[in-house]
């Protein structure tokens, strides 16, 4: 720098100049969203003050939800979308990997392409489609054929039988994890099989060489080396899960119930805001509602920070072995 | 709506000069419930070709749109749920009913034809506590003699997004049923004790259509269109009635509008022996002294307008026009209570108060 700066002065100059303020429009980039992060948690808190400062602890503990007699408790509403969202990772994540490690490792190269192309067009439906569907089409066929199923044959066993009881309505929070299953797989595939595609062939390579199978190869190397991207990609999905809202709200059955069974209806918080917003009256109504968007901009935080707090032990443990 | 304050006081400032000539220039805007904003768009659309004057008309739901006149940003809300006298004093507005609707019952039980079921209030009020949950119950073998019901379960279908409809039913089973009244109420969303929660009325349409034993509510356009099994209801006067356009009007005739402070009147369960007992109307909000008595001025003459020639296309959308009765009652309350209400062309024979 400081030869270049003597070769050429009054250009190095302009140069600095430049640099700065360059510099200090990038800084002003990254400050719009610290603001805007900072604005919406304080106009979430300021929004549902009046509810949390009514009901106390109470809104977190307590399952009504009652616009008549103004008496609200959230939950039910968490309840819902933990579990939605828990059982369609536990759905989604096995059906992801698999495709992520057939498109990287077992596929044909022909249909590599075909198949990558259609993960990326399932990731762009828009949410509504999927709610519509799922309404139509998936909660149908869930009613007629699957439900009653899962109830004459789960539903008298010990322990999970209770997951599994109940008249087969069709929608239900099982039926809103499948939905939101199928809305989340393409997003983990696509993010694993980019992982997976980024491990170095001389890796592999030397695996073979070796004589390793390609089982071990996918164990003992693949998965090893993409372990933080896949967990990435697995948070990515369950963000979306968290916060989903019209496809679920077509096929949860919107009720603020908190059920045994997984065929019954219920809610979540996006679903219950989306529902009632709109024609919510009275101070603590829309209060109750803006509370409920604060718990999941909690959850949501709580989700990602949990995720780095992994990546960063799993990093540790790699650094450590090597 | 600050960008278009300028324009509005550039154009205040141009009558003021002028006197005359106002109308051309600014939009009438507006924001509040969903249910009546077909028809309301329909109108301004006809409205805007024969004078130049639009709508600005945001379907943001009615708790939105009582949001909005009290912080005026809008020169009048909409809601399907009336404000109460008190409330509407308090906050200096004046409120009167625009259009009417009504609420229909649907069934999807084997057998059962479109109108064939006949069910009452105190029944139906037993369906959504989870009280009757056959559809062979003595309680509505009663009412159906000739019927054979089978031995399936009600499923109940409610609706879950708030709306006017969910107020309508509510407000009609409390006033059936003492113990509905006591234990869920009536409101936009109210707190159902057994069932399942669809969104929309086409939600709730198509939960009914696909289970077996269901029963739901949807708005009457809804159910007229889709050629619904709608069930028959038992009304105030003990008549067995079938929804429509007739049994409406019969209900807002029946309202007695004249002792209704604001207009507070919800013609659910009204008397009469054609009265359909799910009938609501929805009501215009605006400001007794508004801060911009043009804009309100604009505003009036567009509600007269659609008054006077609004029923046909209200009739093609399934809404029902308000009785005349009611309509000259308006027009009066709007001379008398307005500050800078226009002098609309019948107000002057329809001045007494009926």
């Amino acid at each position: 720098m400081s030869t270049v700066a003597a070769i050429e002065p009054r250009h190095a100059a302009g140069q600095r100049v430049r640099e700065r303020i360059f510099r200090g429009a990038t800084l002003a980039a990254a400050l719009v969203v610290l603001t805007l992060l900072g604005g919406v948690a304080v106009s979430l808190l300021k929004g549902s003050w009046p509810a949390f400062s009514h009901f106390k602890l109470g809104f977190l503990t307590r399952e009504i939800w009652n616009p008549v007699t103004d008496q609200y408790g959230a939950l039910a509403p968490i309840y819902g979308t933990l579990v939605t969202s828990l059982l369609a990772m536990l759905l989604a994540i096995p059906v992801s990997f698999g495709i992520a490690i057939f498109l990287t490792e077992l596929s044909p190269s022909w249909l590599k392409r075909p198949v990558g192309v259609a993960i990326e067009l399932l990731a762009a439906v828009p949410s509504i489609i999927f709610g519509i569907w799922g309404l139509f089409v998936l909660s149908p066929i869930l009613q007629r054929h699957v439900q009653p199923w899962l109830i004459e044959w789960l539903g008298p066993l010990p322990l999970i039988g209770k997951l599994f009881q109940g008249p087969p309505f069709g929608i239900g929070v099982l039926s809103a994890s499948f939905v939101l299953a199928i809305m989340v797989i393409p997003f983990i595939s696509a993010v694993m099989r980019d992982v997976f595609e980024t491990i170095p062939d001389v890796l592999k390579e030397s695996a073979y060489g070796l004589g390793a199978t390609t089982w071990e190869v996918i164990w003992k190397v693949v998965v090893p080396h993409a372990r933080t991207g896949m967990v990435g990609g697995i948070m990515l999905g369950l963000g979306r899960a968290l916060g989903e809202t019209m496809a679920v709200t077509f096929v949860i059955g919107n009720a603020h119930r908190i059920s045994s069974s997984l065929l019954a209806p219920g809610t979540t918080i996006s679903a219950s805001i989306a529902n009632e917003f709109t024609e919510a009256v009275g101070d603590l109504y829309t209060s109750s509602l803006v509370a409920l968007g604060s718990l999941l901009f909690l959850i949501t935080f709580s989700v990602i920070a949990a995720a780095r707090f992994m990546l960063l032990r799993l990093d540790r443990r790699a650094l450590s072995s090597v | 709506m600050s960008l278009f304050n300028p324009r509005r006081m550039l154009v205040a400032a141009a009558a003021g000069l002028a006197l005359v000539g106002i109308a051309q220039a600014v939009d009438i805007s507006g924001a509040g419930a969903t249910f009546p904003y077909p028809i309301y768009s329909k109108w301004a659309d006809a409205y805007k070709k024969q004078t130049g004057v639009g709508l600005n008309y945001q379907s943001i739901g009615s708790g939105g749109g009582i949001k909005q006149i009290k912080a005026k940003t809008v020169t009048f809300g909409a809601s399907d749920m009336p404000l109460k006298p008190e409330e509407v004093k308090q906050a200096g507005l004046v409120q009167f009913p625009m259009i009417i609707g009504g609420v229909v019952p649907a069934v999807n039980v084997k057998g059962v034809a479109p109108g064939q079921m006949v069910l009452d209030g105190a029944t139906v009020a037993s369906i959504y506590l989870g009280e009757i949950t056959k559809w062979n119950d003595a309680r509505i073998k009663k009412l159906n003699p000739k019927l054979a019901l089978p031995d399936t379960a009600i499923a109940p279908v409610y609706r879950s997004d708030g709306s006017g409809t969910n107020f309508l039913f509510s407000d009609y089973l409390s006033k059936a049923s003492p113990k509905f009244k006591e234990t869920i109420g009536a409101n936009t969303s109210v707190q159902w004790p057994v069932g399942i929660g669809a969104k929309g009325n086409e939600g709730v349409a198509n939960m009914t259509a696909q289970t077996d034993g269901a029963i739901g509510y949807v708005e009457y356009a809804y159910a007229k269109q889709n050629k619904m099994a709608y069930a028959q209801l038992v009304n105030k006067a003990g008549k067995a009635v079938s929804p429509s356009a007739d049994s409406f009007q019969a209900a807002a005739s029946n309202g007695d509008w004249a002792h209704a402070a604001g207009y507070f009147l919800i013609l659910t369960d009204q008397a009469g022996a054609k009265s359909w007992p799910i009938t609501g109307a929805s009501f215009i909000l605006v400001y007794a002294v508004p801060q911009d008595p043009a804009a309100t001025a604009e505003a009036l003459k567009f509600f007269d307008w659609a008054y006077k020639s609004g029923g046909q296309m209200a009739a093609e959308l399934d809404y029902v026009p308000l009785p005349d009765a009611l309509i000259k009652q308006v027009r009066a309350t709007w001379k008398a209570e307005i500050k800078g209400a226009p002098a609309v062309a019948s107000a002057s024979h329809g001045a007494k108060r009926i």
